[in-house]
């Protein structure tokens, strides 16, 4: 799966080899940068753009959790649906964050809303990132 | 605890925001960077917008 197929002649099989060797498995980059922001640029080798994606995303989660914000547990409603959904796009982290019980709070104050929205949009970020770097692997974008 | 005021939780929403979606969103560096000030802009400059209407309908 989403390796180039070995067609043609025999001086040209080689070549295709080694290609698909390269190229490998096409979704890795956007596994990656799901589970762990910025990986998949980091595979490859956009070495700043992939830093800059996880700063942001990370630091966006993290300042949510700082400021009370909760991580969503299930689907109760369709609101709750909604913010699991953008929180399990925070990949690795939300599923670390729920296993050391962060975000467990109910909200009271203020910030901690705001906490709440930033995870969530860290979480959506997150999968933009992810498509993107699966963008780049595909050739679809330079 | 960290507690931002209400302005400076916009301003960070809109710097992570704004890198993500210019980073994202265009293919070269130079336009990566244009479009993600505009970006951080549009997000801060709605925001007070909206507060000063906010503002004048509760009055």
């Amino acid at each position: 799966m989403g390796t180039v197929p070995h067609k043609g002649s025999a001086p040209d099989k080689g070549g295709l080899a080694g290609q698909s060797a390269q190229r490998g498995f096409v979704y890795l980059p956007l596994i990656a940068g799901w589970l762990v922001p910025g990986a998949g640029h980091f595979l490859l080798r956009k070495w700043g753009r992939g830093a800059l994606l996880s700063v942001s995303i990370i630091a966006m989660f993290g300042l949510g959790l700082a400021m009370q914000g909760k991580l969503y547990t299930g689907a109760q409603d369709i609101l709750a649906m909604l913010g699991l959904a953008g929180d399990l796009g925070n990949g690795l982290m939300f599923i670390i964050g729920r296993m050391l019980g962060l975000g467990a709070n109910p909200v009271i104050v203020t910030t901690a809303d705001y906490g709440t929205k930033f995870i969530v949009v860290a979480g959506l970020l997150n999968v933009i990132a992810a498509v993107d770097a699966h963008n780049l692997r595909t050739g679809r974008k330079l | 605890m960290f507690t931002p005021s209400h302005f400076a939780a916009v301003l960070l929403f809109a710097l992570f925001t704004s890198t993500v979606f210019g980073i994202t969103q265009r293919e070269d560096p130079r336009r990566m960077v244009r479009y993600g000030i505009y970006c951080f802009v549009l997000f801060v400059g709605s925001a007070i917008l909206l507060s000063w209407v906010m503002y004048l309908i509760a009055r």
